[in-house]
């Protein structure tokens, strides 16, 4: 996979910290993979929308991969109480129903972006560049840095 | 069955696997089936409901399956190994999400449930449940089938006449 420029947090040059909530294995692998070659730390791993906020109050993440259609508790109704309890949440919908009403229901809750699968790992690069803003930096790979591999 | 409603999965199929087996996926055949359905390889089975419902089922042989697997997860897969099922469950999950988000956008409006894993069981009871259209696909590892079994309620949500004022 191509290795893209690292991610960091500003604030203390430490990698940015990702939950990933999927209930497919192989979504939550290939996912992880990607965060993997943007420099990012995977901080915990959900498969539903009630594991997804005990974690995310667990890790405390930089940014949460949200699936919507999810056995138990549905992804929508997952960012909606985590940004009730965090409202400072950076949460990225990412799913392969990607039609007009979901999507402007998962705004509406509180995610701060939508990507529909297949992913494309520079889609996904950039989209969580543009949601974490001035909170981050990229370092060029073989840079030297902390993140750097 | 509507092909309006069909024509979304064969497209979305078509893409999806152009992206995971790096190779199009040409149509062999289309069938009507009123009778039980046999599953052929390993399947994955996608339940709506709403102003459309029914059901659709992926099927693909196993080393096509594996293909996938071995896409998803970054290395060879055996077609024999357990994971192959939950591969064909994401792709299922990919395939239907994406014609299920094009005809919600042509104001269809139903709900999608996550894809489960079709048991033999299952199988028998969905090829009763009403016609299906078949579609099959080639693919350089093998064939995939589709199998869906829809029927549509009610007017879309842009067809419906506005209500009258004053």
């Amino acid at each position: 996979m191509k290795q893209f420029e690292a991610l960091t947090r500003k604030k203390d040059n430490q990698p940015v910290r990702y939950l990933i909530v999927d209930d497919s294995v192989f979504a939550r692998k290939s996912l992880s993979k990607m965060i993997e070659s943007f420099g990012g730390q995977l901080a915990g791993e959900a498969g539903d929308g009630c594991t997804a906020i005990t974690e995310y109050a667990r890790t405390k993440p930089d940014i949460v991969l949200m699936d919507i259609t999810m056995p138990q508790m549905e992804g929508i109704e997952a960012v909606e109480r985590i940004v009730q309890e965090h409202p400072d949440a950076r949460v990225v919908m990412v799913s392969s129903v990607g039609y007009q009403d979901n999507i402007l229901a998962a705004l509406q809750k509180g995610a701060r972006h939508f990507v529909q699968k297949p992913v494309k790992p520079e889609a996904l690069y950039e989209i969580i560049r543009y949601v974490l803003n001035d909170d981050a930096a990229s370092v060029p790979v073989g840079a030297g840095g902390e993140n750097s591999r | 069955m509507r092909m309006d409603l069909i024509q979304p999965f064969i497209g979305s199929l078509d893409a999806v696997l152009a992206e995971m087996m790096k190779a199009p996926a040409e149509i062999a055949d289309l069938a009507m089936l009123e009778e039980g359905y046999r599953r052929q390889g390993l399947a994955a089975i996608v339940v709506f409901q709403g102003q459309i419902e029914g059901r659709v089922v992926l099927d693909m042989e196993p080393r096509a399956a594996a293909q996938v697997a071995g896409f998803l997860s970054g290395g060879e897969v055996d077609p024999g190994e357990p994971i192959v099922s939950e591969a064909v469950c994401e792709l299922a999950n990919m395939v239907i999400g994406n014609a299920v988000t094009q005809l919600n956008d042509r104001g269809f409006q139903f709900k999608v449930f996550p894809p489960s894993i079709l048991t033999e069981e299952q199988c028998a009871k969905a090829g009763h449940d009403s016609e299906a259209t078949i579609l099959s696909f080639n693919t350089p590892a093998g064939a995939v089938r589709l199998n869906i079994a829809m029927k549509y309620h009610g007017r879309r949500s842009r067809e419906r006449t506005p209500l009258a004022v004053g």
